[in-house]
C-alpha cells in the first residue's frame, strides 16, 4: 500500500515514451520467459497435460497393468450401458448433488446473512464458523459415524428429546445417503458463508437507502438489492459446490463403504474399485472421461443459463 | 427478520440480542462434532464402546493418547503428512510464481497458447489423471517413494492461473523502476514482484497445503507402508484394524485434526482471502 501511494504519480503521467523492444532484446526475452517456465511447464506437461491425453489412450485398452495392454476400441465405453453399478453409482452422485448443493447454499447464504447484520465480533465466528472447512475429512468421518449409532447416538438422542424415534441413519436403505449430505453440508458450507458474506459486505449502503426511501419492505429489499448483487457470488458457488459433489467421495468409503448394499456407491469410488481393486484401468478411464463429460455439460449449461440470472455491474 | 438495516427503534436493541443468540448458537451447534471428537477421545474403553454412548467422559484418560500412539505410528504419519503436503506445497508455489510471472509479463511466442493449454485443463477433475498418473508412476517404479505421492499433485494449473491473476493486477511501473535501475527481469521479479504478490503466494500455499493435507486419494493408491503413508491414509488403516475401539479412534483423529486446526487458525487471514479472491474471481 505505502508503495502505491509512493509511486502514484508516476502512472499518472501522461507522456511517458513507450520503450520500443529491439529484435535482439525481444529474443533475450522469449528466452528469459522460457526459463521462467520451464519447471513449471516439464512438471505440466508430465504429470498433468499428459495424464489427460493418456486418459483417453487407456480408455480404449483393455488393462490390467500386469499383463500387457489390448487394444479394445470403444468396448469401455459400451460395457457402461449394461452396467448396473455404473447407473447405480451415477443415479447415487446425482441424488447426493441434489440434496447436498441446495441444502449448502442454504445454510452458507443464511449464515452469511446472519453474519451481515452488523454484530461486533463477526470475525471471530467466521472463524469457528470456518473450522470445519478446515479439518481432515477422514478424521471427522469417525465423529459422524459415532453420531449416527443407531438407537442411543447423540443424533438420535436429540431426536428422542422432541419425540421423534431416529432410523439406524447410516445402516439405513434410505437414510444413509441423506446422513451423508448432512456430514458434507456440514463439513463445506464454511466456503460459501465466506464467499456470500464478502459479497454481502461489497453492497453499496445507498442501494438499501434508496429502497428504503421507495418503501420497500425487508424481504423486498432483499429480493431487489441483496439477490441481483449476490448473483456473481451465488453461481461461482452453486458450479463448485455441483463440480464437487459430483467428486464425493472420501465420506462415503470412510462412513459406509458404499453401503447399505451399493446405495451410497457413488461414481468416484466405482471409478476407484474398477481401477484400485479390480485392476480394470481401461474400464476405470472410461467412467473417468465420462464422469468428465457430465461435468463439463452441467457446467456449460450452467453458464447459459448465467446469461439470464447473474447480474453484473459494470 | 432478516437482512440489512431495518432500524425500528425500540426494537432495536431486542433484535441485536437476538441475533448475538442466533450466532452463538449456530456456533455452538456447528462445533458440537469437533468437541464431542475431543471428549470421547478421553473416555474410558468400556464408557466409549458400551452400547448407550455417553457424551461426557465420567472420568478422563489422557493415556489414551500413548496408546493411540502406540497402536499406530502416528508420529510417523503427521510427519509424513507435514513432508507430503509441504513438498507439494513448495514446488507448486514456486514452479507456478516463476512461470506466471512469465505468462503476465514477458513476451514470447506462443504465449495465449501455452495458457490456453493450462487453462483447459483446470476444469478437468482430477479422478481422470488418477490412473494415467497412477500408470507412470508405477512404470518409473515410484510406488510408496516420495517423488510418487508428490510430483504428480505438484503442478496444476491453478496455482499458475490465480498467480498470474494477481501478477496482471501489479502496475508495470514498479518493476520498470527497477529495470532502469539496471535490474534483470530475474531480479526484478525477486525484488519487486515477489514482495508485493506475498498475500497472493501466501494464499495459494495454505490453500494447496490444507488441500494436499486432506487428500485421501492419492496417498491411498501409491503409498503401501508407512515409510509414506499420510494421517488420512493412516486413519482408514486405523480404522480397520481397530474396529470400534471409539475412544482410540477419536483420540487418532484428534491427534491428525489438531495440527491442522492450528495451521488454519495461524493462516486463516490468508485462507479467508483465497477464498473470496476465488469467489469474487468468479466475476
Amino acid at each position: 500500500m505505502a508503495v502505491d501511494t509512493l509511486f502514484a504519480p508516476a502512472t499518472a503521467a501522461p507522456s511517458r515514451p513507450s520503450p520500443k523492444p529491439t529484435p535482439r532484446w525481444r529474443n533475450r526475452e522469449s528466452l528469459t520467459a522460457w526459463l521462467f517456465i520451464l519447471p513449471s511447464l516439464i512438471g505440466f506437461l508430465v504429470f498433468t497435460a499428459g495424464p489427460v491425453v493418456a486418459a483417453g489412450v487407456i480408455s480404449l485398452l483393455d488393462w490390467n497393468l500386469f499383463s500387457p495392454p489390448s487394444w479394445a476400441g470403444l468396448r469401455n465405453f459400451a460395457r457402461l450401458g449394461p452396467d448396473p453399478t455404473f447407473w447405480s453409482a451415477l443415479g447415487n452422485t446425482v441424488y447426493f448433488t441434489f440434496l447436498s448443493v441446495p441444502l449448502t447454499i442454504l445454510v452458507s447464504l443464511a449464515l452469511a446473512l446472519l453474519l451481515n447484520l452488523g454484530l461486533r465480533r463477526v470475525a471471530v465466528f467466521r472463524s469457528l464458523l470456518l473450522l470445519p472447512y478446515a479439518t481432515i475429512t477422514v478424521a471427522v468421518a469417525f465423529v459422524w459415524i459415532w453420531l449416527y449409532i443407531p438407537h442411543d447416538g447423540l443424533v438420535n438422542a436429540v431426536l428422542g428429546v422432541f419425540g421423534i424415534n431416529g432410523p439406524a441413519w447410516l445402516i439405513d436403505d434410505n437414510w444413509a445417503m441423506p446422513a451423508l449430505v448432512v456430514m458434507s453440508v456440514w463439513k463445506s458450507f464454511g466456503f460459501g458463508m465466506v464467499v456470500f458474506l464478502a459479497g454481502l459486505q461489497a453492497i453499496p449502503q445507498q442501494l438499501y437507502e434508496a429502497a428504503r426511501v421507495d418503501g420497500s419492505s425487508a424481504w423486498q429489499s432483499f429480493r431487489s438489492v441483496t439477490l441481483p448483487m449476490l448473483s456473481p457470488a451465488l453461481f461461482f458457488v452453486v458450479v463448485t459446490s455441483i463440480i464437487g459433489s459430483f467428486q464425493v467421495f472420501d465420506q462415503a468409503l470412510i462412513m459406509t463403504n458404499g453401503g447399505p448394499g451399493s446405495r451410497t456407491t457413488t461414481l468416484v469410488m466405482y471409478i476407484y474399485r474398477t481401477g484400485f481393486e479390480n485392476y480394470d484401468q481401461g474400464y476405470a478411464a472410461a467412467q473417468s472421461l465420462v464422469l468428465f463429460a457430465f461435468i463439463v455439460v452441467i457446467t456449460a449449461a450452467q453458464f447459459l443459463l448465467q446469461r439470464r440470472l447473474v447480474h453484473y455491474d459494470n | 427478520m432478516t437482512t440489512e438495516a431495518m432500524p425500528l427503534a425500540g426494537n432495536k436493541v431486542l433484535i441485536r440480542k437476538l441475533v448475538v443468540f442466533a450466532c452463538f448458537l449456530v456456533t455452538a451447534v456447528t462445533l458440537i462434532p469437533v468437541v464431542m471428537m475431543i471428549l470421547v477421545a478421553f473416555q474410558s474403553d468400556a464408557e466409549s464402546m458400551a452400547a448407550r454412548p455417553s457424551f461426557w467422559p465420567s472420568s478422563w484418560h489422557p493415556e489414551n493418547l500413548t496408546r493411540a500412539f502406540e497402536l499406530v505410528p502416528l508420529g510417523r504419519y503427521l510427519l509424513n503428512t507435514v513432508i507430503f503436503a509441504g513438498g507439494t506445497t513448495l514446488l507448486e508455489t514456486v514452479t507456478a510464481a516463476l512461470a506466471a510471472y512469465a505468462f503476465a509479463r514477458l513476451n514470447f511466442p506462443g504465449r495465449s497458447w501455452l495458457f490456453g493449454v493450462y487453462l483447459a485443463t483446470l476444469m478437468i477433475p482430477s479422478q481422470v489423471t488418477l490412473i494415467p498418473q497412477f500408470v507412470l508412476v508405477a512404470k518409473l517404479h515410484g510406488i510408496d517413494t516420495w517423488s510418487g505421492m508428490i510430483l504428480p499433485h505438484a503442478f496444476t494449473a491453478i496455482g499458475v492461473f490465480l498467480l498470474r491473476q494477481f501478477f496482471l493486477g501489479i502496475p508495470r511501473d514498479y518493476e520498470e523502476a527497477a529495470r532502469l535501475d539496471g535490474a534483470n527481469r530475474w531480479q526484478a521479479f525477486i525484488r519487486v514482484i515477489v514482495p508485493l504478490a506475498v498475500p497472493a503466494i501466501a494464499t495459494l500455499a495454505v490453500f494447496k497445503f490444507i488441500g494436499q493435507w486432506n487428500n485421501l486419494l492419492w496417498p491411498l493408491i501409491i503409498s503401501n507402508s508407512d515409510a509414506t503413508r499420510t494421517a488420512s491414509v493412516g486413519l482408514q488403516v486405523f480404522q480397520d484394524t481397530n474396529g470400534t475401539q471409539w475412544n482410540l479412534l477419536l483420540m487418532a483423529a484428534t491427534v491428525t485434526t489438531v495440527p491442522l486446526i492450528i495451521v488454519f487458525f495461524l493462516t486463516q487471514r490468508w485462507f479467508v482471502r483465497g477464498i473470496t479472491m476465488s469467489g469474487l474471481g468468479g466475476r
